[in-house]
């Protein structure tokens, strides 16, 4: 294929992915500049206010007081999203693992059933938890017939049933890089440990985890980043009381009309995730060499 | 009874698995079983019943939602998957000296952007422009995040095919569109079948996207079933969702198997 037509089949991907994705991005951060328009929308003049927003507040005679509220927002999302990874990671790497040891058949089965739920709506699969955890829920109505407890308990609209609802969502975003690194690991690696008298942990610790640190890393990432960003999981599981970013960007599209601190706070999110996947590409080649 | 010592058996495992997978299933269980539940009071079961799901086919506002999710994911399935095949031939059998990194960069922005900024980044590019067509700005949103999903198998069967029958067919001086139609395309045709079923799931599927750039004419099925479920818990919404769930489950089944077999072949 000569050099143009390559460019000119790429043409496509390209303008369409840069003319309405990439493009977009920087009239964000263009809007993130503006002043807000009280009927959507922005309009001049340019300033740092909707950056501004994120620690202060201004009062009526324009001096600026120092607010906690968004601040709080947006410690607690990167609290649920460092969390819901911390977990998935806890419970993905032993999944991976015992897939990885299973027979050509099992494995293929057993992949297909975690990769299944990826495709399946979000919408639904957060709903499904609502059926479960609310007052007149499963969980509840089973805790009731068992006789644990007289008077329902309040499972759902809490940082706990949103932190459920993001791993019960990312889980497999864990499970899949894992397993493909681990699966590619050379066996006589293993045997050979367990030759030299090495104990379970020691061959965890000295040879399977740092065979399956870029997998983990990589599953990290594409947990965090959607779990910072999520809009469902707070939304229906906290209630919509208790904010997350994602759910007080969409607020100021919708109810709250700030599109300049929208853009701001989708702007914050956007470079935070990006210094994630800048930070994890200068640390990975540095351990392929070591390795 | 000690069994001998295998390195593969690791105790409490395989238990940990099945927890997981119990995890997984078990809501989407409940949901199916509640959707068929006779009684209005969900979560009282009153005998088996379609009832839910004939209400779901008669509410018109339903229909017309579900109407507009159709047209989007199809439009946009085609237009991803011919975006995709192209950029995938042109990535991997192309004559790239520069610019390889950047692409690939690009492509996979979609999968990286967290949703909720796709959707505002959407939504200001498009008012911006003042654009406001409806199924229009809705069909180019969803072709966006549909190239990934469709580029990624078409890209993995082209490095697992191998460049070697297309050299066979330049011996015998195929041309270059020929050796397309009758060497490439065939081989390539699961990958592509795959990749377009997932671009279609994927748009069909699409809540926050939607949401945010659909206007009131242009409501998709996700976007409305959000509304009934923000509502509260009913019946209708257990029996859309079972609905929903049922599609995903059997375009992904068969977009799967025809990944198997493209490993077969």
């Amino acid at each position: 294929m000569r050099r143009q037509s390559t460019w000119l089949m790429l043409a496509p991907a390209v303008l369409v992915i840069g003319v309405f994705m990439l493009i977009p991005m920087f009239i964000a951060l263009a809007y993130s500049f503006m002043t807000a328009d009280p009927y959507g929308g922005v309009q001049a003049p340019f300033t740092f206010d909707a950056y501004i927003q994120f620690l202060y507040q201004r009062d009526f005679d324009d001096s600026l007081i120092f607010a906690s509220d968004y601040i709080l927002i947006i410690a607690r999302s990167i609290y649920l999203a460092v969390s819901t990874t911390v977990i998935c990671l806890a419970l993905g790497l032993p999944v991976a693992w015992y897939i990885v040891c299973q027979s050509e058949e099992r494995r293929r089965v057993l992949l297909f059933l975690i990769t299944l739920p990826f495709w399946i709506n979000t919408l639904i699969r957060t709903y499904c938890w609502i059926l479960i955890l609310r007052d007149e829920g499963l969980a509840n109505k089973l805790l009731c017939a068992l006789g644990i407890i007289a008077d329902p308990l309040p499972l759902l609209y809490n940082d706990g049933s949103i932190l459920l609802g993001l791993v019960y969502t990312f889980l497999p975003f864990m499970v899949l890089p894992i397993y493909s690194t681990l699966e590619r690991i050379d066996s006589r690696l293993i045997e050979a440990a367990y030759d030299l008298y090495a104990s379970r942990v020691a061959v965890f610790r000295r040879v399977i985890w740092p065979l399956a640190k870029p997998g983990a890393l990589a599953g990290a990432t594409l947990v965090f980043a959607p779990a910072l960003g999520s809009f469902l999981a707070p939304d229906l599981l906290g209630g919509g009381k208790k904010l997350l970013i994602g759910s007080l960007i969409q607020m100021q599209f919708t109810s709250s009309r700030n599109w300049p601190f929208g853009a701001a706070l989708s702007i914050a999110i956007t470079a935070v995730i990006l210094l994630v996947i800048i930070l994890r590409s200068w640390t990975a080649p540095k351990r392929e060499a070591q390795a | 009874m000690s069994r001998p010592f295998d390195w593969r058996h690791t105790p409490g495992f395989g238990t940990l698995t099945a927890a997981i997978l119990v995890f997984l299933y078990a809501p989407l269980v409940i949901l199916v079983v509640y959707a068929f539940n006779a009684s209005r009071m969900v979560t009282i079961w009153q005998g088996f019943s379609t009832h839910w799901f004939a209400a779901i086919a008669r509410n018109s506002d339903i229909r017309g939602a579900a109407e507009n999710s159709l047209i989007i994911a199809i439009v946009a399935t085609i237009a991803a998957t011919l975006i995709a095949l192209a950029g995938a031939l042109a990535l991997e059998r192309g004559n790239l000296t520069f610019g390889r990194g950047l692409v690939t960069g690009m492509v996979a922005m979609p999968l990286v952007v967290p949703e909720i900024v796709v959707a505002i980044t959407t939504l200001v590019f498009f008012s911006a422009l003042g654009m406001h067509h409806g199924l229009l700005n809705l069909m180019i949103a969803h072709t966006v995040f549909c190239i990934p999903f469709a580029l990624l198998p078409i890209q993995a069967r082209l490095k697992d095919m191998g460049g070697t029958l297309e050299e066979a067919g330049r011996d015998l001086y195929a041309s270059e569109w020929k050796l397309f139609r009758r060497v490439t395309l065939p081989l390539l045709a699961p990958a592509i079948g795959a990749g377009a079923i997932m671009a279609f799931v994927i748009s069909l599927d699409d809540f926050l996207i939607s949401m945010m750039v659909s206007s009131a004419g242009s409501t998709t099925l996700p976007v409305y079933v959000y509304g009934m479920m923000r509502l509260g818990v009913t019946p209708e919404v257990n029996a859309i969702s079972t609905i929903l769930l049922a599609i995903s489950v059997v375009f992904v089944a068969s977009a799967l198997l025809l990944g198997r077999k493209r490993r077969a072949a």
